[in-house]
């Protein structure tokens, strides 16, 4: 059986051959040597920034995480999670905070689901932190785009300070002074916005005393 | 005929006058013209002939539809929508059909030309036979090859050749012209036309067209756009709006489903408007109009191109091949200096130059009597006035004329040839001045022609002999060819000059007439070598010819225009012939092709401009009650709906009647460069294309308001 | 430093590093594509692929080697998906079912890189990276060779053949995207983007509650995502995840990643064709289009223009982060959908009624301004060809365009290119919208919710891949006619640039003369922009009132 196969099965054969030999290529030997590199070079990064705490990881520094009272009462289903007074809150995610569940709430800007979303949380936050709603700032009203933004802007840093400092016993001003060694303005003066990260500001915080 | 008559030869300079023959005023055509086609137009609805037109064969379907919506549930607006769809079918075939009609009243007039004429055809006609047989055909029997016999007052029964005899003809019945020509056997001038008329003499003729293919028989199916194919250029065209035609109906037929999400959907004769606003109507119904209307503007010229593609090909012509004598300078030589040497007084000369050229018959010699009148203020003497003056002719022996004069002192004059007069001068006994070499190298040198006069006089003192001086004649270059070149250029077109003469005096005249380049001493073969040469280079060429031995570069050239004057072979290998024979007509013809695929062009962007203000229009009108945010659209304040829909139809019809003579005329070509050209329409067509509908569709509403239905 | 003015120097910083790498870049391309000799990797590749890599290819040649790479592609991936539960790295996720499987195979292997899925819970690593990754290598380079074949028929003379489609794609593969993906790939860990084999993590957080953090080869994944315009995010956030786009500064280092290939593919072009000016003018049109989509975007997010959600919060932060703020999402999101790569670090859905319907109008427009890696020149080449016809015949010639001349075969071929993606998006939004399953998949009411269907298909038929994510755009019905409208959307428009290449190659030039219509002049740019703007004007206007316009007069 020696019969020269049709060209077009040869030509299909020839394609699954490259493929694999690229798949080879690009598909493992190159993230392999990344990996390598990157693991190499900086792994901390590579690995996920992780935040330890006593030895044990608590979170990533770029990962948002939800700073909710838990174990007191335990939730009703469809009741939300309230938030924990002694730690600074992040903005609103859409997914909770789950890494497996990234993602923004995709809700239009005309949505009224929004805008009820919107004004409950100004009602909500401002009694929350006991300061005027019309204070409460934009990023703490919305969800942001991957529902694990860890940063906050300085505004809303600042409106929870004297909540935080109250709920944990500590000086407004002590507390003033963490936000403010933890407030990052523009990477090089231009780039972004000036943030908060929530994260490590309140690893910080429970460094505190 | 109703045709001015034009003089063949006649220098046409650059002008840009058309012809006013079935013109109304101003230009447009004739109101009865369009009254004419009308039938013509209506039986164009027949979808088996409209079919080859894809986008008014959309917009046929669309009124069919519209018709059987509107018997179904009539109201104002759907029988208003329907009449209007209607009208775009017969407006955009009106224009086709006044164009073709134009051609058609041309066809006529050349059909009463091929009334049945009997031929006298000679048997076994040998050259030299003395009595030959002669048996009367219907010409329509006649075949290639036959010999047929025409005497003074009969019809040339065929094209063909003159094999036999010398005859002056009148072509006037396919040149307008009423001036006989004279035809002969041998060389050039032997090609005879069938239907042209033998003046005097006898000729034998050899067939050499089958018959019903003769030039006549072509020439009408030509005018009439019988053997009218699609152009290339036209060809891609066809593709580009058919395929916006087929957006645009997906567009809509995609529209219903999409405005169903909102429930606004819409009635079908509302998208059936949509449609037919949004395709490109107004070219697709001017688009057959404007090529016809480009072949007729060259048979307005009285030239005829054997194609479209020839016509299309003038416009992108790169480089011209003209001939020197009869396109660039007056046939003949002119008289531009008198040069006296030796000390002779300048009026001495001239009155030496007068009295040798006054029986100098020719262009040359009178044109030495004028200058000598003009410069010298010499009255031309007339021949009788001279005592004992005998003329001496001019022949190719002594290459001299002159005149004796008799008296006490006999005196002989002589012009002529340089080498001819000074050798006469010197068997004479005279020594010619030194300065006569210089003088007479310096004028061959700047492309003119020397002519040298000497005297005798012989009296008591014996003979004396002497050069009295130089006659400078020089070619005369047409006045504004310099200025046409110079347009030329700027259309980046290469003009190069074909002459005979040495390359010393083409360049001088190369130089003065303002033409890019030149080939002297041009034989046939160079031409061809130039011809091929240039598209090698990926140029289009066009050249003019007459003679059998142009017949292969006019095949070859990309654009070949035959003088009518010329051969049977010439005007076969050709792909146009002009029947002025006037070769400067080479540079309208191309101003002609530009000036049809600029209008082409123009009407596109035109038409495809035109949907953005037909959009402000519809959309609102359909879509304001279940989306009120887009009243907002109705930039143009419309009245309502309807009042909406109807005027955009309206216009999209409107504008078709309205653009019907631009199309015939072919929109105003000035030479210049492409961006300038381009600058120029774009802002002209494109944004006159954005602005106008906006104002059109306004002042319609502003009248169909009114109607009882669209309030 | 205030917003705005932080805002402008970010921009001004893109674009000048973009400019800078304009001239090495596309040198680099232009050498890679007419290069005479093989690396010896790559003749390794073609002795052990079975391929010649010396045979020039008609362009038929040329088009049956790219469709049958291109099926053995989808036709491997396909496999991958379904079977990823017997790999080696699958970190425990199941098989991906068959409609969802035929989806993603398509769309990484047309570039589009459409997501229906949710990368955390549904791939293994290595599904991602030698499923996934490999076609983002693969359908850059390939669309870098189509236009490739392309250039090669405006510049070559009198000949059947356009170049050979497995050393095109070979050489793209390792002289340009390989090395530019290493380096970059680096930079991003760098900024903090994660590159190991971890699965997930369960963690105690700060407060004692509990958190999966997730791993995975992240970086290597993110460089040639954007490099090659392909979008396919490695988690369902894409380029907003923390761990693909981790700062602000990493961000501009994306965009520029996702511009650089297309901006520097007119140097490559103007290169091939031996006149700089006409790359030239062909980036004057992609940059003046960005340009002013970026200014209509940026000023429509930044003041809240019709939004009352962003009035409400007092800015339009719903669906950005704040590390990134409105102006870096802005400048992304512009970026992104015009260059069919569709990676976003924004929700897109969220943004106001003008500047999302920008972002959709983007898409239509044809990926051009820069458009995708190859596809974006191919592209605009061929609006060039309609725009030059059009113009061509004003100044009173059978039209050229560097020195060739567009006749019938020339039209059909650019006349069937422009018609192919409207048909797809127009018939697919309308299918869906004539469908009460399809209709009911939005998250949004009124015309924000027709807007998302629209935008699907949009972004679908120009294998962008981007999406108002609000649609719930899993299920049969839109992995279907997505995947369809992917398949089309990327290989029929590819025939007939292939075609039109074969058409032109063919041609012996026209040389130039005052008569010629100039393609590098301001007027030409003028024209080429007023041509694609007319043209998809004209085709979309009544789909986009009916959502985007609608809403944005609200």
């Amino acid at each position: 059986m020696t019969r020269p196969l049709p060209t077009w099965i040869r030509l299909h054969l020839s394609s699954l051959r490259m493929l694999l030999l690229f798949t080879a290529l690009t598909g493992l030997l190159y993230p392999l040597a990344v990996t390598g590199a990157a693991q190499a070079l900086f792994g901390h990064e590579a690995n996920g920034s992780r935040i330890e705490r006593n030895g044990a990881v608590v979170g990533s520094s770029l990962l948002g995480q939800r700073f909710d009272l838990r174990g007191k009462s335990p939730h009703q289903p469809g009741e939300r999670p309230r938030p924990d007074p002694r730690w600074f809150q992040p903005r609103p995610s859409a997914g909770g905070y789950d890494p497996l569940a990234s993602g923004a709430s995709n809700l239009g800007p005309r949505s009224g689901r929004l805008l009820a979303a919107i004004d409950r949380r100004r009602t909500d936050i401002a009694r929350f932190n006991h300061v005027d709603p019309a204070t409460v700032p934009a990023d703490a009203l919305t969800a942001g785009g991957s529902g694990l933004d860890p940063h906050i802007s300085r505004a809303y840093a600042r409106l929870q300070t004297a909540r935080v400092a109250r709920a944990r016993g500590l000086s407004k001003t002590a507390v003033d002074a963490l936000v403010n060694a933890h407030l990052q303005s523009r990477i090089l003066g231009f780039l972004g916005e000036e943030r908060v990260n929530v994260v490590e500001l309140n690893a910080a915080l429970s460094r505190m005393r | 005929m109703p045709r001015t008559a034009r003089r063949p030869g006649r220098p046409h300079g650059p002008k840009k006058t058309t012809d006013r023959s079935h013109r109304g005023p101003g230009g447009l055509p004739d109101p009865a013209l369009f009254r004419h086609a009308l039938p013509g137009a209506c039986r164009k609805l027949d979808p088996r002939t409209l079919y080859r037109n894809p986008v008014m064969f959309v917009v046929e379907v669309g009124a069919v539809l519209t018709t059987a919506l509107a018997i179904e549930d009539p109201s104002v607006f759907s029988w208003l929508i329907t009449v209007w769809l209607w009208a775009t079918v017969v407006f955009a075939n009106l224009a086709e059909a006044v164009a073709e009609g134009r051609g058609k009243a041309q066809a006529d007039t050349l059909r009463r030309t091929r009334t049945a004429t009997t031929a006298r055809r000679l048997v076994d006609w040998r050259p030299g036979s003395r009595r030959p047989e002669e048996r009367p055909v219907p010409a329509a029997e006649l075949t290639l090859g036959d010999h047929v016999v025409v005497e003074a007052g009969q019809t040339i029964p065929g094209d063909g050749d003159i094999v036999e005899g010398i005859a002056s003809v009148d072509e006037s019945a396919i040149t307008g012209e009423s001036a006989p020509v004279i035809r002969e056997s041998g060389g050039d001038r032997s090609a005879v036309t069938g239907g042209t008329r033998v003046l005097s003499d006898r000729i034998v003729v050899r067939i050499t067209s089958r018959p019903g293919e003769t030039f006549i028989d072509r020439m009408i199916a030509l005018v009439e756009g019988a053997a009218r194919q699609k152009t290339p250029n036209e060809i891609a065209l066809n593709i580009l709006l058919a395929s916006l035609t087929i957006v645009f109906l997906l567009v809509v037929v995609t529209l219903q489903s999409l405005a169903g999400y909102g429930r606004a959907q819409q009635p079908l004769v509302v998208l059936v408007a949509l449609a037919v606003a949004l395709i490109p109507t107004t070219i697709g119904a001017l688009l057959s109009a404007i090529g016809i209307a480009g072949m007729d503007r060259l048979v307005q010229r009285n030239v005829l191109a054997m194609s479209g593609r020839a016509v299309e090909a003038a416009g992108d012509v790169d480089t011209l091949l003209l001939d020197k004598t009869g396109t660039i300078t007056l046939g003949n030589r002119e008289a531009a200096e008198l040069i006296p040497v030796g000390g002779t007084e300048p009026l001495a000369l001239a009155d030496a130059a007068q009295l040798s050229s006054l029986a100098d018959e020719t262009p040359e010699g009178r044109s030495i009597v004028v200058l000598t009148k003009e410069r010298h203020q010499l009255r031309a003497r007339a021949e009788g006035e001279l005592a004992h003056a005998e003329f001496v002719p001019f022949t190719a022996q002594t290459r001299m004329s002159g005149v004796d004069l008799g008296g006490e002192d006999a005196r002989q004059l002589r012009k002529g040839a340089a080498t001819a007069v000074i050798e006469w001068v010197r068997d004479n006994g005279g020594q010619p001045a030194d300065e006569v070499g210089p003088v007479v190298d310096g004028i061959a040198a700047g492309g003119g022609t020397p002519l040298v006069v000497g005297e005798t006089i012989t009296g008591g003192a014996g003979t004396t002999a002497r050069v009295l001086g130089v006659i400078h004649l020089k070619d005369v270059v047409k006045e504004g060819m310099r200025e046409r070149f110079e347009e030329l250029r700027r259309m980046g077109i290469r003009t190069v000059m074909i002459t005979g003469d040495n390359p010393k005096t083409a360049r001088a005249i190369a130089r003065e007439a303002g033409v890019d380049d030149f080939l002297a001493e041009a034989t046939p073969e160079d031409k061809m070598a130039l011809i091929k040469r240039e598209q090698a280079g990926g140029k289009l060429v066009a050249m003019t010819g007459d003679g059998t031995n142009d017949a292969p570069a006019l095949a070859q050239a990309d654009v070949g225009v035959a003088m009518n004057t010329g051969t049977s072979a010439a005007k076969e290998a050709g792909n146009m012939v002009d029947l002025d024979s006037n070769p400067t007509k080479l540079i309208e013809i191309v101003e002609i092709g530009k000036q049809l695929l600029i209008t082409r062009g123009a009407l596109t962007t035109f038409s495809i401009a035109n949907d953005v203000a037909k959009y402000f229009a519809i959309i609102p009108a359909m879509f304001a009650v279940a989306y009120p945010s887009l009243a907002k659209l109705n930039i143009m304040g419309l009245h309502s709906p309807e009042s909406a829909i109807t005027s955009a139809i309206v216009f999209n019809a409107l504008i078709i009647v309205a653009l019907i003579p631009l199309a015939l005329r072919g929109v105003r070509y000035r030479p210049a460069s492409a961006a300038g050209l381009l600058g120029r329409n774009l802002s002209l067509y494109g944004l006159g294309g954005l602005v106008l509908p906006f104002v059109g569709i306004k002042l319609i509403d502003l009248i169909v308001q009114f109607l009882p239905g669209l309030r | 430093m205030g917003a705005t003015l932080a805002g402008w120097l970010q921009i001004l910083l893109l674009v000048s590093v973009l400019a800078a790498s304009y001239r090495p870049l596309g040198d680099l391309l232009a050498r890679t594509l007419t290069d005479r000799g093989h690396w010896r990797v790559e003749r390794a590749l073609y002795r052990l692929g079975g391929v010649d890599g010396d045979a020039d290819q008609t362009w038929p040649g040329y088009l049956r080697s790219l469709l049958a790479f291109a099926a053995v592609s989808v036709l491997f991936l396909y496999g991958f998906l379904r079977l990823q539960n017997h790999l080696p790295l699958s970190i425990g996720m199941p098989p991906v079912p068959a409609d969802g499987a035929f989806n993603t195979a398509v769309s990484f292997a047309t570039n589009t890189n459409w997501q229906w899925y949710s990368g955390e819970t549904t791939l293994g690593h290595l599904a991602q990276m030698a499923g996934l990754a490999v076609q983002n290598f693969l359908s850059a380079a390939m669309g870098i060779a189509v236009a490739a074949a392309l250039l090669r028929g405006f510049t070559r003379r009198q000949t059947d053949r356009v170049g050979n489609f497995w050393t095109d794609l070979t050489r793209i593969t390792v002289r340009v995207l390989l090395p530019l993906a290493f380096v970059f790939a680096i930079v991003l860990v760098a900024g903090g983007a994660i590159q190991n084999f971890h699965g997930v993590r369960e963690i105690t957080t700060l407060s004692g509650d509990t958190q999966a953090l997730t791993g995975g080869p992240v970086a290597s994944q993110e460089a040639i995502k954007q490099l090659g315009t392909n979008g396919g995010g490695f988690y369902a956030a894409n380029s907003a995840h923390p761990f693909e786009n981790p700062t602000a500064l990493t961000n501009i280092i994306e965009i520029y990643l996702l511009l650089v290939i297309p901006v520097s593919l007119p140097r490559a072009f103007g290169r091939l064709v031996g006149d700089q000016r006409q790359g030239y003018a062909i980036l004057t049109v992609m940059v003046l289009i960005w340009a002013v989509s970026v200014a209509i975007v940026t000023a429509n997010e930044v003041h809240g223009a019709g939004s009352p959600a962003g009035h409400a919060a007092g800015g339009m932060l719903e669906g950005k982060e704040q590390r990134l703020g409105v102006w870096a999402s802005a400048l992304f999101a512009v970026s992104t959908t015009l260059t069919s790569c569709g990676a976003v670090n924004s929700a897109h859905d969220s943004f106001t009624p003008g500047g999302g319907g920008m972002l959709i109008f983007n898409m239509l427009l044809g990926e051009i301004a820069p458009g995708g890696v190859g596809s974006g020149l191919y592209g605009i080449l061929v609006l060039a060809v309609v725009a030059v016809f059009v113009a061509g015949l004003m100044v009173g010639r059978t039209p050229e365009y560097l020195g060739k001349k567009l006749g019938g075969r020339e039209m059909k071929f650019a006349s069937l290119y422009i018609l192919t993606t409207p048909a797809l998006v127009l018939v697919g939004t309308a299918s869906a919208m004539a469908s009460r399953g399809a209709r009911a998949k939005v998250l949004n009411t009124g015309e924000h919710g027709y807007s998302e269907i629209l935008y699907a298909f949009g972004s679908a038929a120009n294998n962008n891949g981007s999406a108002f994510a609000g649609l719930a755009a899993g299920g049969t019905w839109y992995n279907t006619a997505l995947g369809l409208a992917m398949l089309f959307g990327r290989f029929l428009p590819i025939v007939f640039v292939l075609a039109l290449a074969g058409s032109l190659a063919r041609q012996r030039p026209v040389p130039v003369t005052a008569g010629t219509l100039p393609t590098h002049r301001p007027q030409f740019v003028g024209l080429l922009v007023g041509v694609v703007l007319i043209i998809v004007g004209l085709t979309y206007f009544p789909a986009l009132s009916l959502g985007p316009i609608a809403e944005a007069l609200s």
